[in-house]
């Protein structure tokens, strides 16, 4: 929304178009989350902000990238708060921006747009990008409730699809099949740390939303009751004892409950209507995968937020946050502060890139879609996209093939998806509703899965290459970090995917070596 | 999972099919929106918010959670999201009455957590 806000700011014509519907769509809709910005007249937070999650970004984020990233936040915030949206104050008065409401944060900025005079496309998957001579120039897809096609011609496309869970059981993820990643692939870029991507959090055991940050009220146990801490403690209490529980039991007197009720007000009434008093009631928890979403790899970028493709940029969690959060995990304060930074930059980029194009009418593109909609042969019956989603849970979900990721499994997961990404290449194709052709649903349900597909394999190669334990990746067979392997992992491909190794930003090492010494 | 249309206070405006970001309903000819596709629903609650009637009701489950009708109507479950939030009749509100801001401060984190204490003290100085 960013993009198309900054975008529409800078004089252009702007076109969104949404699998869902803009203001309800993604995780952030039933969220509430922090946000990092920087004070820009107060040293101390400055110095403090970039310095104070590096020891979680594992040497792999960049000082100046954060700081432009929290600089950039503040000033959305501070565009937000003249937009008129309200934030808490405290007794003097001055407000609280620290904190997002995601169903109000969203249809405020719903209204930015109409305001705007922003087009926006509800309900309209994009199918795939459009290009002229190796320049992306558009994008079309299907509006799933009238069926009717839709294409637009632009001169620079943002993709902001989000990453994926691989349709976890967590609540607000339906949307988040990593289409923007198969497409920006068939349209050539590469990616990058995309092993950073084994991002899970605490849902109750009989829910489905994935939230951690009521649990700093709380007290977390096994099985077996001993105490133990969220993360990898709870993944051990759950393989090793069964079951882990938790307890709001910090939040002790009637002042403190109400504040986590108002503060954490979506997980709170959740566990309510499952029958939980969470305040006084030990309640059965889970650990669910929210895969690449608020994770950290994803594609590659340039400083303007450009792909490797002329005009296509890329934005949010789809884009690689690792210059900011390193090998993670980012929280959601920097997830947010990146999803609005990151946006903001990469329409305003769009623009420049859209203004040297000049005129697109009348300009001849091809359509780039392969996978799941245009089969090399003819469509195969036995490919029932429900049975490869299944499969790729099977190794992309459970705890002991992605939480902690294992050499062989990695490699046997990677020859099945071979094998099945061929089949996909060949015949995956949704089924003809008789003489319409496929419905809106069944046709999207056949592209979703093969970007799932698509991106399990860049994460798999890239866990498999990485041999050693670092953030958001984890691995049983090497479970300590490996000083040497300080680099970041390319990878890229569709039907032969491949990953390489560069150097970690530079500047941060000179500056490390330079403390050293 | 989306539950629950309660017809008797249905005012058949079509909010919840415009709005519901994985597209679960579908218009009738009786102007009652159906719930056409309750397994593609994924627990958000948008519709519940944006109701104007509250005449919504989410299950917090991911799986279908038939429920009785007139059970949820005297519960008082209808609307409880919007109330909790502080919207009113899909009409946003609320987002400035957060006393976290307040009181979370008063709790120190385990000072062996670096990054946590950090944060923490940054916060105190995030207002603006």
């Amino acid at each position: 929304m960013w993009a198309a806000i900054s975008a529409a700011e800078a004089g252009a014509r702007v076109v969104i178009a949404e699998k869902g519907y803009v203001g309800t769509s993604g995780p952030f809709s039933s969220a509430n989350t922090g946000i990092y910005y920087i004070k820009p007249d107060d040293p101390v937070h400055r110095e403090g902000t970039v310095e104070a999650r590096l020891p979680l970004a594992f040497d792999l984020a960049d000082k100046l990238w954060i700081e432009r990233t929290f600089d950039q936040s503040y000033a959305n915030l501070e565009a937000m708060a003249r937009w008129g949206y309200k934030w808490p104050r405290n007794e003097e008065g001055k407000e609280y921006r620290g904190r997002l409401r995601g169903p109000d944060v969203l249809i405020f900025l719903r209204r930015r747009l109409q305001k705007l005079q922003v087009r926006i496309l509800d309900h309209s998957p994009a199918l795939e990008l459009l290009a002229s001579n190796g320049t992306v120039a558009g994008a079309q897809g299907i509006n799933r409730q009238s069926g009717e096609a839709w294409r637009v011609d632009a001169g620079a496309v943002v993709l902001a699809t989000g990453g994926t869970s691989f349709l976890s059981d967590v609540a607000g993820v339906k949307g988040n099949t990593g289409d923007g990643y198969l497409m920006a692939a068939e349209a050539g870029v590469r990616f990058s740390g995309m092993e950073f991507s084994s991002q899970y959090a605490p849902t109750a055991f009989d829910g489905v939303l994935s939230r951690g940050a009521h649990l700093d009220y709380g007290s977390l146990y096994d099985n077996n009751g001993k105490p133990i801490t969220r993360g990898r403690q709870t993944v051990d209490a759950i393989l090793q004892t069964g079951a882990a529980w938790a307890i709001l039991d910090k939040a002790k007197d009637e002042d403190t409950r109400a504040m986590v009720r108002k503060t954490h007000a979506h997980i709170i009434l959740h566990l309510e209507r499952l029958g939980i008093d969470p305040f006084t009631q030990k309640f059965r928890i889970d650990f669910r995968s929210e895969g690449t979403i608020r994770a950290a790899g994803g594609v590659l970028i340039d400083d303007d937020l450009s792909s490797d493709v002329p005009g296509l940029f890329v934005a949010g969690d789809l884009a690689t946050r690792e210059k900011v959060t390193g090998a993670g995990p980012p929280g959601g304060g920097p997830a947010a502060a990146w999803a609005f930074a990151s946006g903001s930059w990469a329409g305003r980029s769009a623009v420049t890139f859209a203004r040297r194009i000049g005129n697109v009418a009348g300009r001849r593109t091809e359509p780039l879609g392969e996978a799941g909609l245009r089969p090399r042969h003819t469509a195969d019956p036995a490919l029932i996209p429900q049975e490869l989603l299944a499969g790729i849970q099977a190794e992309m979900l459970p705890f002991d093939r992605n939480y902690w990721r294992f050499g062989p499994y990695l490699e046997a997961s990677l020859k099945r998806f071979g094998s099945e990404w061929n089949a996909v290449r060949d015949g995956l194709a949704p089924p003809s509703a008789g003489d319409g052709g496929p419905t809106p649903r069944d046709l999207l349900r056949a592209r979703e899965t093969a970007a799932m597909l698509a991106t399990a394999r860049w994460i798999n190669l890239s866990a498999l290459e990485r041999t050693e334990t670092r953030g958001l990746h984890r691995r049983s067979d090497f479970p300590d970090l490996d000083p040497s392997q300080t680099h970041h992992l390319i990878s890229g491909g569709l039907d032969r995917i491949w990953v390489e190794r560069q150097p970690a930003s530079p500047s941060l090492h000179t500056e490390q070596r330079a403390l050293a010494s | 999972m989306i539950e629950l249309v309660v017809d008797e206070l249905c005012i058949k405006c079509d909010r919840c099919i415009a709005i519901c970001p994985t597209n679960v309903f579908e218009a009738t000819e009786s102007g009652i929106p159906a719930i056409a596709r309750q397994e593609d629903c994924h627990t958000c609650m948008s519709c519940e918010l944006h109701c104007p009637v509250d005449a919504l009701y989410v299950s917090p489950r991911g799986v279908p959670d038939p429920v009785d009708k007139d059970e949820i109507v005297r519960s008082g479950l209808l609307g409880s999201y919007q109330r909790a939030l502080g919207w009113n009749r899909a009409r946003p509100g609320g987002s400035d009455d957060d006393p976290g801001v307040l009181l979370r401060f008063q709790r120190k984190p385990d000072p062996d957590d670096k990054v946590r204490t950090k944060l923490h003290d940054l916060s105190l100085r995030k207002y603006i």
